[in-house]
């Protein structure tokens, strides 16, 4: 039905949480998965357990705010491959703290991550992408960046830029039949989250009208219909998967 | 081979124009039918072909064949 056979999909922060979930379930579809991430460990164990599983994948420890090192990266995809199908710019992080007292290289760190790392990959597989005349963009926002939220003043605007950003692409590569789509999770259930206390976790719940956390496989199973043909008619939207937290 | 004929073989390669079509007034966008990301797309073509690095103030001057010509021409000589 999805139809992702043989396509080349690159994952930032695919190591790992939502990024591995997704890593995995491109590869379940027949794809080549490539983990771009900085964690060596993480990496190992997720290659190992979609190749152990019959699945394909390979890692890249690669930094995603490195534009030099991304361009070559990419370049080298391409070589290997002579194509590349779909990229999810996924790595992203957190560093939170009220504003009046958040420090500037916190403010700094969590942009050039979530943000200039989107924009990193996104211009590295541009003239790839172009050339092709085919070809698919998902970023990973958040609710976060519709809503913002106390304490995360960095990662909501983080966020907001990535689906303005997606935006902008989806409008300057149209012509070229390229789509670019973001999601906008709400809490799923990671490392990010497990970092959260129980009080804050059951509060939550109460405030999501499913009332649960969501899982990884929720957010990639929406990245597997975005990357499809099934999609063929959405660019430049935000998707939010949440539970209903917002609507 | 020489300059003058590897650029118009780009400009075929990219544009997918004929070869006949590539005269030295043609212009890009008027005559060639290349839109905004085609003419990103050549000018990268001509940098990665001739390790050059062409600067956006004269890039937006490279509007013909001619003028992309001669540009590269004194830049490599
Ligand atoms: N967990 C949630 O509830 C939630 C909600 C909304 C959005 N998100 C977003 O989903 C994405 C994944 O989140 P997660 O919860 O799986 O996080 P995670 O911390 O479990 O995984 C993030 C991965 O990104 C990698 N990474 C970090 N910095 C990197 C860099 N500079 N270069 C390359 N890789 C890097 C990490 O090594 C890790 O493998 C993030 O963009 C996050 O903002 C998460």
């Amino acid at each position: 039905m999805y139809n992702l056979e043989d396509k080349i999909v690159v994952v930032t922060g695919g190591a790992r949480g939502i990024g591995f979930s997704i890593t995995q379930k491109f590869a379940k579809q027949g794809a080549i998965s490539i983990i771009l991430d900085l964690d060596q460990d993480a990496i190992d164990k997720a290659v190992k357990e979609i190749d152990d599983a019959g699945y394909r994948a390979l890692g890249y420890n690669t930094d995603v705010t490195n534009n030099k090192a991304i361009k070559k990266l990419f370049n080298k995809i391409y070589d290997e491959f002579g194509k590349i199908d779909i990229l999810v710019n996924n790595a992203g992080i957190t560093k939170d703290g009220l504003l009046m007292k958040m420090k500037e290289e916190d403010w700094d760190k969590v942009i050039t991550v979530n943000l200039k790392g989107t924009y990193n990959c996104t211009q590295a597989i541009s003239r790839y992408l172009l050339k092709q005349r085919e070809g698919v963009i998902i970023n990973i926002a958040s609710i976060i960046g519709i809503m913002g939220n106390a304490g995360q003043a960095n990662y909501a605007a983080s966020k907001g830029g990535i689906i303005a950003l997606t935006k902008s692409t989806a409008k300057e590569f149209a012509a070229r039949n390229i789509r670019v789509n973001s999601i906008a999770p709400g809490f799923i259930k990671t490392k990010m989250t497990d970092k959260l206390s129980d009080e804050i976790i059951d509060s939550y719940s109460k405030a999501i009208p499913l009332s649960r956390m969501g899982l990884p496989e929720d957010v990639a199973n929406l990245c597997i219909f975005l990357a499809s043909d099934q999609s063929s008619y959405i660019t430049g939207q935000t998707i939010n998967i949440d539970g209903g937290l917002i609507m | 081979m020489n300059i003058e004929q590897k650029v118009k073989e780009i400009i075929v390669e990219e544009l997918g124009v004929e070869e006949s079509e590539v005269t030295n007034e043609a212009n890009f966008i008027e005559d060639l039918g290349a839109d905004s990301l085609d003419t990103v797309e050549l000018i990268m073509c001509f940098e990665e072909e001739f390790d050059i690095e062409i600067p956006d103030e004269e890039a937006e001057n490279l509007v013909t064949v001619a003028k992309a010509i001669e540009f590269l021409k004194s830049e490599l000589d």
